[in-house]
């Protein structure tokens, strides 16, 4: 095999075994003699609990055990908890309720567990699990976040008064209603982000096994960060030390967020395998997926921007009621904060900016991080409100854009972040360009002869991934780190193994990290293996999630090859008889520079471990670790161009043309980013124009299946026209800043831009249905015509 | 309790089932080919798409006892002797897959839809359309798409030289 380092378009190390069918996902795993978990869940999205008989199903065929929250309670099991803290603007830090992982007393969503059942055959569990009866006294519930702010509103926690968790702020408030008086014109828009289900392909799984002899739990189970799950389940949920829980997360089926978190399942398979001395597994199904996996975005707000006579924005202004669903889920509470407000400058100089944010419990299930996770909410908002306000003042999409845009780095937004590095004027003239934006108006007047609106819309996006420096979110209340850790594992025959606290779960991680291995010691792939998603093989990890595996998970591997490649050079300097600084590293070997005394990379590894001849006081062996803390964040940014043509008889839209043009800094596999971009942009055009969770008026997910629940599929998105354009990142060794959120991030309101511009009817909230297209077409022909 | 037959993958097998076991049961956990998946329980993912008698179905929705006496063919039976298959090669070549939970069914489902069509006969929209009944949440379909049409044309290339 060629040696394929940074920027080759390498094929896929892992590719082999998914297209045979051997990979392996938590539910293709057994254990000997393991049982089958069946959940019963409530049916009402708020009721108090009167009783739980399980008598009738205890006895059933195969069963084991129905277990319940008391229980779970008694066994010292504790609450399921939100790990970062958020102060409100009066200073009182969040209100959390109490969330247990099976509920003995009020339920507060559809679909919450109560009991678990573990029998023999999964068919035994769910039998009986339909034959628990609970009694339940069904409460008064509320769904949508501003209606639980009423004063009617039911009470969801008795630690949050009002439903209110907490009411936060970021930026100057005096110097923007400064800016607002001093404005020659002011923009102003109510704009909904709206409630999605992440849906990765594969359910969420566990596999719990406890050894009684050893006090040991193994669970395999489906994470995005298995040594959180296990520092979590260990530290605050009791399950068992962490040196007695090993937390396995074998091939992963997808997470788009939805498996960063430790739910209620996965510790109750833990808890229900000592009780019941035996391996019990759970596989969700999809409908319970799409009650229990955290949702994304649900945020309602209202957004003013100031521009004064130049049209140069003057202060923006921001009022978000966030809905965090009916418990706080692992990092709900950063997602309409840190993740969110904190993005609301986008790609401009705006000088004063203040955002308040509301965050709401609701009777729905609970909302977290999905793909971008607050950065997709606050894109949305600039950039509906930059075309909204473009048009307002008469001024070309990208023009009102260039006139604002940030161009001397670095730059100080008013919301704590610092941009490091950027183009933004290059990947919008590249994006205009690939999508000849000015032939958009012959292409809508041959699109009119045929009896069909088009419409173009800009997005010119950033994102802050990265995810981050441990001191920085950890003054803004996280309560981790986030840094990460690596191994690089050198055998004595010279073949590499490396060890990543990253996890890989469709990213690529096996091929993109071997190919920084053969860039540095012109090694071919076939020589490095990469071990991830175990936490008895790798020391610790922070997982993948926030576009951060490429920027600091590569940056601890690189931090962990320096070592080695130092060591190594040591060992071939003494061996060859030369100085260090002559050693040079090319297509595997090590020579002295300026002679033809060479020694392979496997002569030295070979010589580490032999340890007969090493400078004096080298310790034998060649394995290095490290870890990395980021300085910054990083700012991936781009912009979008989506043109649609709509058929006015149906209000169907059709995305003609879809253009990103990226800034991702330093490229790795071009051919894994693009595919990483192209899923990126399906997920943003899904919430665009198909998917929306919807509640019925007493709590029940109407949209609770593939049949009612609209995924994107193939004949609903285009092919996509891709280009990349690099500023490097300074701020970490490789210049990478992150691609995996980018599409999801930017896309959503190119394409609603394009529609209402198509339509000329700009109070179109996602997603755009048919339906609503349609009628608010047919209201701007009515208006015009009146 | 039901005895089921079939030949899978080649082989001749058979077990004795409950009546209410679905096919993909018999799939993946009586006879352990765990290729096959399980994305939905409406038929409406295409994770579980295996060939039965040379046609696509989702084993999600047939009983183990309907197939009965067919040929059943899943991922596991579709490379020769350790040769890829042109369509399993071509969604490697093409990056046609991300997590690889929704690839097994891809891949029966195109191999299906090249063999309704015909090797050779497969453009981007047919394609598009034909995929309606599988889902996938990572590649945004561009890669699957490029590389069905790739499989599709190489395989006409192949069973010309074979002529």
């Amino acid at each position: 095999m060629a040696v394929e380092g940074i920027g080759a378009r390498a094929l896929r190390k892992e590719d082999k075994r998914f297209i045979t069918g051997k990979g392996r996902y938590t539910d293709d795993i057994v254990a000997p003699g393991m049982g089958y978990a069946a959940f019963v869940r409530s049916p009402h999205a708020h009721a108090r609990i009167k009783s739980i008989d399980t008598g009738a199903a205890s006895v059933m065929p195969g069963v084991d055990a129905v277990l319940t929250g008391d229980q779970l309670v008694g066994d010292g099991i504790g609450n399921i908890i939100c790990g970062w803290m958020i102060h409100s603007k009066d200073g009182s830090p969040m209100k959390m309720g109490g969330w247990r992982a099976l509920e003995p007393e009020v339920v507060r969503h559809v679909g919450q567990a109560v009991a678990v059942v573990v029998a023999d055959t999964l068919a035994q569990a769910r039998d009986a699990a339909d034959a628990v009866v609970v009694d339940y006294e069904e409460l008064p519930s509320v769904t949508n976040a501003v209606a639980a702010l009423g004063p009617d509103a039911p009470q969801i926690h008795p630690e949050a008064e009002g439903n209110l968790i907490f009411d936060w702020e970021i930026g100057d408030e005096a110097a923007v209603n400064a800016a607002f008086e001093n404005a020659a014109h002011v923009t102003r828009m109510n704009i909904e982000n709206n409630r999605v289900v992440p849906n990765p392909m594969e359910p969420r799984a566990a596999l719990a096994d406890y050894n009684s002899a050893e006090e040991h739990f193994t669970l395999y189970t489906t994470s995005q960060n298995p040594h959180v799950a296990r520092l979590v389940l260990s530290a605050f949920y009791n399950i068992a030390p962490e040196h007695k829980l090993r937390v396995i997360a074998p091939d992963v089926g997808g997470g788009f967020g939805a498996k960063i978190y430790i739910y209620p399942e996965e510790m109750v398979c833990l808890w229900a395998s000592k009780r019941v001395n035996r391996p019990v597994k759970w596989a969700c199904d999809r409908t319970e997926a799409f009650l229990t996996d955290a949702h994304g975005r649900d945020h309602q707000s209202e957004a003013e921007l100031a521009l004064d006579s130049d049209n140069k924005i003057i202060g923006l202004r921001v009022k978000t009621v966030a809905n965090l669903g009916a418990y706080m889920s692992l990092f709900s509470s950063s997602v309409p904060t840190y993740l969110y407000a904190t993005l609301l400058s986008g790609q401009y100089n705006i000088p004063a900016i203040h955002a308040n944010v509301k965050a709401v419990y609701t009777n729905t299930t609970p909302v977290d991080a999905y793909r971008g996770a607050g950065r997709p909410e606050a894109t949305f908002l600039i950039e509906r409100m930059m075309e909204t306000a473009a048009r307002e003042v008469g001024l070309s999409p990208a023009e009102f854009r260039r006139r604002n845009f940030v161009r001397s780095f670095p730059h100080q937004t008013p919301v704590i972040m610092c941009y490091d590095a950027g183009d933004y004027d290059a990947t919008l003239d590249a994006a205009m360009s690939a999508a000849d934006y000015d032939g958009f108006a012959a292409r809508k007047a041959e699109a009119a002869s045929r009896g069909k609106l088009r419409g173009i819309g800009i997005s010119c996006y950033i994102e802050a991934c990265g995810i981050a420096p441990s001191a920085a979110v950890g003054s803004l209340g996280a309560g981790v780190g986030l840094w990460e850790s690596a191994e690089v594992r050198v055998n004595p025959v010279g073949t590499i193994e490396i060890l990543t606290g990253s996890h890989s779960h469709g990213q690529g991680h096996e091929t993109t990290f071997s190919q920084l291995i053969c860039e540095r010691f012109g090694l071919d792939s076939d020589s490095v293996s990469i071990v991830h998603g175990d936490t008895d093989k790798v020391q610790f990890g922070m997982g993948t999630y926030g576009s951060r595996s490429g920027a600091v998970g590569m940056s601890a591997i690189v931090k962990a090859l320096d070592k080695v490649e130092a060591k190594a050079k040591k060992i071939a300097a003494h061996l060859m008889e030369a100085a260090e600084g002559d050693i040079q590293i090319e297509g595997g070997e090590l020579k002295v520079a300026g002679t033809d005394k060479k020694l392979s990379f496997t002569e030295v590894a070979l010589a580490a471990y032999t340890a007969h001849n090493l400078p004096e006081g080298m310790e034998p062996g060649l394995k290095e670790g490290a870890f990395y803390d980021p300085t910054n964040f990083t700012f991936p940014a781009g912009t979008y161009v989506c043109e649609v043509e709509i058929d006015p008889e149906t209000g169907k839209t059709e995305i003609v043309n879809f253009v990103a043009a990226d800034d991702f800094g330093k490229i790795i596999n071009p051919m894994i980013v693009e595919g990483q971009v192209h899923g990126g942009l399906t997920q943003g055009i899904g919430q665009a124009l198909l998917e929306s969770v919807t509640y019925g008026e007493n709590g029940q997910l109407l949209t609770a299946t593939y049949m009612d629940y609209a995924m994107p599929r193939a004949d609903d998105v285009p092919s996509f026209n891709l280009s990349t354009h690099e500023t490097l990142c300074p701020g970490n060794p490789l210049g990478i800043k992150g691609c995996g959120e980018a599409g999801a991030i930017g896309s959503p309101p190119a394409i609603i831009n394009a529609i209402t511009d198509a339509i000329g009817n700009n109070d179109l909230t996602m997603p755009a249905k048919p339906e609503k297209v349609w009628a608010l077409y047919q209201s701007s022909m009515k208006q015009a015509a009146e | 309790m039901s005895k089921v037959s079939m030949v899978l993958n080649g082989k001749a097998v058979s077990a004795d089932v409950e009546d209410r076991t679905l096919l993909v049961s018999f799939i993946r956990e009586v006879r352990e080919l765990t290729g096959t998946h399980v994305g939905c329980d409406t038929s409406q993912c295409g994770a579980c798409v295996v060939h039965v008698d040379g046609k696509a179905v989702k084993s999600c929705t047939l009983l183990a006892a309907q197939a009965d006496g067919s040929e059943v063919l899943t991922i596991e039976g579709l490379a020769n002797n350790g040769t890829l298959h042109p369509i399993q090669a071509a969604f490697r070549e093409h990056h046609g897959l991300q997590c690889g939970f929704c690839t097994s069914g891809m891949i029966l489902s195109a191999l299906d839809m090249i063999n309704r069509h015909g090797p050779g006969n497969l453009d981007e929209k047919t394609i598009r359309h034909e995929l309606e009944g599988n889902i996938c949440r990572c590649t945004g379909y561009h890669n699957i798409v490029k590389a069905i049409k790739a499989a599709s044309d190489q395989m006409a290339g192949m069973a010309q030289a074979a002529e």
